[in-house]
């Protein structure tokens, strides 16, 4: 549905995008990640053929950007970053608007505007300006705009900016139920998100990609994969540690830090990262040892993010 | 064509949306009385004619068409709907030309809300009522090419004052190469054909033409490719910002 060759863009001197390939699938949502300034918006403007790139190509559903500028918009919905849309007019008038734009007319774009505002639940606002509307309505008002041409190719420069935590569920949830249907890009800094909803995220750092697969496969890169977190109530710290780390499974043991009254925490590490949840199970119970928490990490994105972006910084 | 009739209602609605639309009415009908009545001393001038009306056409125009079509692209780009707008499956020229004929409506009918003028000097004696239509169709089409200037300028830069300043000047020098005293002095260094043909380039020398009633093919055709021209230069502008 997507497929990127090469693309790059350079403004003057600065290498805004570096020879970005990728595919993305009908029901996939591709997760784009990166410090600010690292090129995902210039990335999702060139798909958008909002600006053209300075070499490489893209196709939408066959589409190139190049060649079909106007049959590969049509292909998509897009949101912009911060959610721009004509202050001026009526909810329902936008989204009218839009569908006009789009071809649409009549009991056609009746039924689309329709679908729309029930999708994104903007029934109560459709007759309010949007100047007066909250940022969560807005930035659904723009994601209806998105929708109402019911596109194969879903574009969002984060979608989830500045919504409050039930609003960024609501969005989620919204994109998750679009998505089978769907090749859906989104961008965004928040990592949670890309767990949340993203079927493969892509971490671009500089212009280039630096990291590339499913959530799980990018938190396998971590430090803290398959590590375990125990909290035991009442314990010796030093006799944990060296029960612990007698173990041969336990590369290595540290004391994590715990403010709660009488409890010591540690955090095991495997080696070579493989799974120790079931022997240090057996162990904790063979040797009765009163565990509060027991917790096994998948790894954590954040770190990994950090390190690759801030690798790829240094360079 | 495809999405012309929604981008051109959307932009006309918006004049009408803001407070800015009424003001301009406002002040383009007591700008336009202001200077016939009193600067062009209507009355004292004995003529049941539109001629005063129509001489200040250009001068007015200076000013207030630049104020109108400064928002034209700086406003979309300033709060990012041009992106939205740009990102539609229309053909930018389209969306040029959409905008522009939306503000050229408005300029339209904010002219045409000076017809108390033709009741004034109908009422007064029997003009011939050629001339007057032929200058209202001469002053809209004037008003047309300062209008693609200040669109054009309008994309060059988010900033609305500095599109209307360069707007204002870039109509300045057009109005003034038909001026008599330029073409005067001129005349004085050069020989006469350098002056025509300088004047041949200018808004007055074309428009005044048309306003006493003679609709040369030349004049209409002068209006209509500097408002071509200029927009296709505008499409040209946007399509090199959004390169860089």
């Amino acid at each position: 549905m997507i497929r990127v060759q090469a693309l790059s863009k350079n403004f003057s001197n600065i290498q805004a995008v570096d020879q970005v390939s990728f595919d993305a699938r009908r029901g996939e949502v591709l997760g784009f990640l990166g410090p600010n300034g690292a090129g995902k918006s210039t990335t999702m403007k060139m798909l958008t053929c909002f600006i053209p790139p300075s070499s490489g190509t893209a196709d939408i559903c066959g589409f190139s950007i190049l060649e079909n500028p106007l049959q590969a918009r049509a292909q998509i919905g897009y949101l912009p970053e911060s959610a721009p849309s004509y202050d001026e007019m009526l909810v329902g008038e936008f989204l009218r608007f839009v569908g006009e734009v789009r071809g649409y007319s009549g009991k056609e774009l009746h039924r689309r505007v329709s679908i729309v505002i029930e999708m994104t639940a903007l029934g109560d606002v459709k007759d309010q300006m949007i100047e007066t509307l909250s940022k969560g309505f807005r930035q659904r008002t723009s994601l209806a705009q998105a929708l109402i041409h019911d596109p194969p190719v879903l574009i969002l420069d984060e979608p989830t900016d500045g919504l409050d935590p039930n609003q960024k569920h609501e969005v989620r949830t919204l994109i998750q139920n679009m998505s089978e249907e769907r090749t859906i890009l989104i961008s965004t800094h928040i990592l949670e998100e890309v767990e949340a909803v993203c079927t493969r995220a892509m971490i671009i750092s500089a212009g280039k990609v630096v990291g590339y697969g499913t959530p799980d496969e990018l938190m396998s890169q971590s430090i803290y994969r398959n590590s375990v977190t125990v909290s035991v109530n009442g314990a010796n710290p030093k006799k944990l540690l060296e029960q612990f780390d007698e173990l041969d499974f336990i590369y290595s043991v540290e004391r994590v830090p715990d403010r709660r009254n009488g409890i010591v925490t540690m955090r095991l590490y495997p080696k070579e990262k493989e799974s120790i949840a079931l022997p240090l199970e057996k162990f904790i119970f063979s040797k009765k040892i009163p565990i509060e928490n027991f917790n096994v990490n998948r790894g954590r994105l954040d770190e990994v993010f950090r390190e690759l972006t801030l690798n790829q910084l240094t360079k | 064509m495809k999405g012309f009739y929604p981008i051109f209602k959307r932009e006309l609605l918006a004049y009408f949306r803001s407070p800015v639309a009424y003001v301009f009415i406002i002040i383009f009908l007591a700008a336009n009385a202001g200077c016939t009545f009193f600067l062009g001393n209507f009355y004292n001038s004995q003529q049941a004619s539109l001629e005063i009306f129509f001489l200040f056409h250009p001068w007015l125009y200076l000013f207030l068409i630049p104020a109108v079509g400064m928002r034209l692209w700086a406003e979309e780009r300033r709060t990012g709907t041009g992106e939205l707008l740009l990102t539609f499956p229309v053909r930018l020229t389209t969306t040029v030309f959409a905008k522009f004929f939306a503000a050229w409506l408005f300029i339209g009918i904010s002219l045409l809300l000076t017809f108390p003028m033709i009741l004034t000097v109908n009422y007064l004696g029997s003009p011939d009522n050629g001339p007057i239509i032929t200058g209202y169709l001469g002053s809209f089409l004037m008003a047309g090419s300062y209008l693609a200037i200040a669109s054009f300028t309008s994309a060059l830069t988010k900033n609305q004052v500095i599109s209307f300043i360069l707007s204002v000047n870039i109509c300045l020098v057009l109005v003034l190469l038909g001026w008599g005293v330029l073409s005067e002095s001129l005349n004085a260094i050069f020989p006469v054909w350098i002056s025509d043909l300088v004047s041949q380039f200018s808004f007055t020398t074309h428009f005044d033409a048309i306003r006493r009633g003679v609709v040369d093919l030349r004049d209409l055709i002068y209006f209509v490719s500097i408002i071509v021209i200029v927009l296709m230069l505008n499409v040209v502008v946007l399509e090199s910002h959004k390169a860089s």
